[in-house]
């Protein structure tokens, strides 16, 4: 750990690599110490001096828009592990596999990269349909996936660490906030018509009508690319809701706000809470079309903390001075860095070890803050609330207190 | 529920509904319209329509950010150029796939099915390869984005009204062009037919490559305009094909009226079912309402009357 800390200090590739060609040896002793024969007893890709691990997601294609952000978190953050020395003294090497947002196509890398390459784990997936896709092949092969996208829970694995929220942790203290900040009692849920908005918009509404006592006046579900939200706005204007509470995802959201703004519905007369907005989508979006709307996360590019300081400047210095780090982004950052943890606390590679050593494992690091592995391999997280501005970035109103994953919340389904 | 509302209310609701679905025809018909000239007077399928009118609305982008970096102060009037820009760089990408694609499949209409699908698929990775995967937005110019208030209670929005007016204005020019030019008579000509047409001098090979490049000039201006209401990304152009080809169908391929009939018919279904019923609910109403108008009439809303050769 006081390695861990030690260099996370220093935010460029250039300083880290200084302080790698100093200390040669410690590697070498690790490596030494945890011999192939013993760390890798399943035939995994590990040699005394290398271990490999996949990467899947989808670099072409109609998610490329959204996955790119995460490919680069996990490179960087792999980057950075090497430049530590690596895991168990041994260097992360990367087999990169495209999905080309392509359902089947993952499930055709997922098992190349399992039973050819023999990684050691695969950093992957962004929608939950790719992952729903790759799940019985990494559950058969018996692999490791990280999986950084909030989703709609309902889902447990022994072979998937989710390091985004699932969706009470985003959505429950988020509406809490809203009913008490802005005495919030009626609701209008806007979402995306698949299963992410429509499993999170029936946990919204259950919430506001069993615990806040409130009112869904209006729920509405859009064919992802939808452009043409008229109709939608003069119905929002006739029922006159305190909150909309939107989950639209994709090109649908940039023509929603548009729209929205050009009806005259902003922030000074109306409030809007989403939790489909990240950094990435306001690039698209255009900060003016959202500025004063709130977002629930568990991260945002603004927070104000030292891991986080450290996690902007080493991205911009590697992807550049405009790059921006929405959400998932920074979920994915987390995935290497929890993986090389339970490697090192189960003292071996084999993914049964990780997985059991998984629970409990703490990442004080982690740019959104601290973050606890649960033992159903969902992340302990905190929820913020965040007011866009014109500049695209969102000042953190509101954090909660660190929140219990529960994929299978019981009144909720 | 409703007896909640005053009548002025309901008055402004109902203005505003109408609104949206006019402004809602008038997207749907500057979409189809270069298609309706490609599909319906050369019987092209041209799937990569869509990928056209992104490459409009990436003209506007790189307009913008020209503009932004050499003339700030140009920045409230560049859309209109923009635009006009958009018109020459996406007929130009027209001529040019005209000439290097289309011609050799005119014999071949599935094939050509095909080979603009594969079209469509490479422009939207050239689009990702050049401006990166993510979405970008032109800095539009404020005069677009606000909403007029007639009264109180109504907002129309000023980009609905804009593209309002494009729509018409790009209609009028259209039909002008069709029936009141010699290009126009030529073009009719070739479609009726081909054979007699070249026998009278008309050369029907640059009138082919003519109709298309306009159509597909056409797309980029719809493309243009649709950044005021949408997002400009690779896959943009993928969003709209779908209405696009439903539009010129339903219309009748080869009639330009059934087009503009059939965008308004489409329009209005889906902004009402919209309103009364749940999002996904309009469309599926829209869509089974097509499909049983289809069945009893196949050949559209307004015949072609066309000699089929």
């Amino acid at each position: 750990m006081k390695t861990l800390r030690s260099t996370l200090c220093y935010s460029t590739a250039a300083l880290c690599a200084l302080l790698v060609s100093g200390l040669p040896n410690i590697s070498l002793i690790a490596s030494e110490s945890f011999p192939t024969a013993k760390v890798n007893t399943t035939g995994l890709a590990v040699t005394d001096t290398e271990v490999t691990v996949g990467q899947l997601h989808s670099a072409t294609g109609t998610m490329a828009i959204s996955e790119t952000g995460s490919i680069q978190a996990e490179q960087l953050a792999i980057e950075q592990i090497n430049a530590m020395g690596g895991v168990l003294g041994r260097k992360i090497k990367i087999i990169v596999e495209d999905g080309a947002s392509d359902w089947p196509t993952f499930a055709e890398k997922a098992k190349k990269l399992l039973v050819n390459d023999k990684v050691a784990a695969v950093m992957g997936c962004w929608t939950s349909a790719s992952r729903k896709a790759v799940l019985p092949v990494f559950e058969k092969e018996n692999g490791m996936l990280y999986y950084p996208t909030f989703y709609e829970g309902l889902e447990q694995s022994k072979n998937v660490i989710y390091t985004g929220q699932e969706a009470t942790q985003q959505i429950i203290a988020g509406l809490d906030w809203i009913a008490k900040e802005k005495k919030a009692k009626t609701f209008y849920l806007i979402g995306s018509d698949y299963i992410w908005p429509r499993t999170s918009s029936k946990i919204a509404r259950k919430h506001i009508e069993n615990v806040l006592k409130g009112t869904v006046v209006g729920e509405e579900f859009y064919a992802l690319g939808h452009t043409q939200f008229g109709s939608l706005i003069n119905k929002i204007k006739l029922k006159k809701p305190d909150v909309i509470y939107a989950i639209v995802v994709g090109g649908s959201n940039v023509s929603f706000y548009k729209q929205l703004k050009a009806a005259g519905i902003t922030s000074d007369k109306q409030t809007l809470l989403t939790i489909s907005v990240t950094e990435d989508e306001v690039l698209g979006i255009g900060g003016e079309n959202l500025t004063g709307f709130y977002s629930a996360m568990k991260y945002f590019q603004s927070l104000d903390n030292p891991n986080n300081k450290k996690f902007v400047a080493a991205f911009k210095a590697k992807y550049g001075v405009k790059s921006v780090i929405g959400d998932v982004t920074q979920a994915a950052y987390l995935g290497p860095w929890l993986w090389k943890m339970a490697v090192e606390k189960a003292g071996s590679f084999d993914i049964d070890k990780v997985a059991a050593a998984s629970p409990d494992i703490e990442f004080k690091e982690a740019p959104e803050g601290y973050v606890k592995l649960h033992n159903n391999h969902h992340l302990w997280s905190k929820l913020r609330i965040g007011q866009w501005a014109t500049d695209g970035q969102a000042k953190v109103l509101y954090e909660s207190g660190l929140i219990e994953p529960d994929p299978f919340p019981k009144g909720y389904q | 529920m409703m007896l909640a509302y005053t009548t002025s209310e309901l008055t402004s609701i109902f203005t505003m509904q109408g609104f949206a679905g006019l402004s809602l025809f008038s997207v749907l018909l500057l979409m189809a319209l270069g298609l309706a000239i490609i599909f319906g007077q050369m019987g092209v399928i041209n799937m990569a329509h869509g990928e056209f009118m992104a490459a409009g609305a990436y003209t506007v982008y790189l307009c913008s950010t020209l503009t932004a970096k050499f003339a700030p102060a140009f920045q409230p009037y560049y859309f209109l150029f923009a635009i006009v820009a958009a018109f020459f760089v996406s007929g130009s990408l027209g001529l040019l796939v005209e000439w290097g694609l289309i011609r050799f499949l005119y014999k071949r209409p599935l094939d050509t099915l095909l080979a603009t699908w594969g079209l469509s698929l490479i422009m939207q990775q050239t689009f990702r390869s050049t401006f990166g995967a993510r979405e970008v937005t032109p800095t539009l110019p404020d005069w677009l984005m606000g909403s007029f208030k007639p009264t109180e209670t109504i907002d129309i929005p000023i980009n609905g009204v804009f593209v309002m007016g494009l729509t018409l204005f790009i209609t009028a020019a259209v039909m002008f062009f069709t029936f009141k030019t010699r290009a126009g008579l030529r073009m009719r000509a070739t479609v009726q037919n081909r054979m007699m047409s070249g026998a009278v001098g008309i050369n029907t090979k640059v009138v082919d490559r003519l109709t298309f490049a306009i159509g597909c000039g056409i797309a980029g201006v719809a493309g243009a305009a649709f950044t005021t209401i949408g997002s400009t990304g690779p896959d943009s152009g993928s969003r709209y094909i779908v209405d696009t080809f439903l539009v010129v169908v339903f219309g009748g391929a080869a009639s330009m009226l059934g087009t503009v009939a059939s965008a308004f018919g489409i329009a209005q279904t889906q902004s009402i079912s919209e309103f009364f019923l749940q999002g996904t609910m309009g469309k599926v109403t829209t869509l089974l309402a097509i499909v049983i108008i289809l069945m009893i009439r196949p050949q559209g809303l307004f015949a072609s009357k066309v000699r089929r050769a």
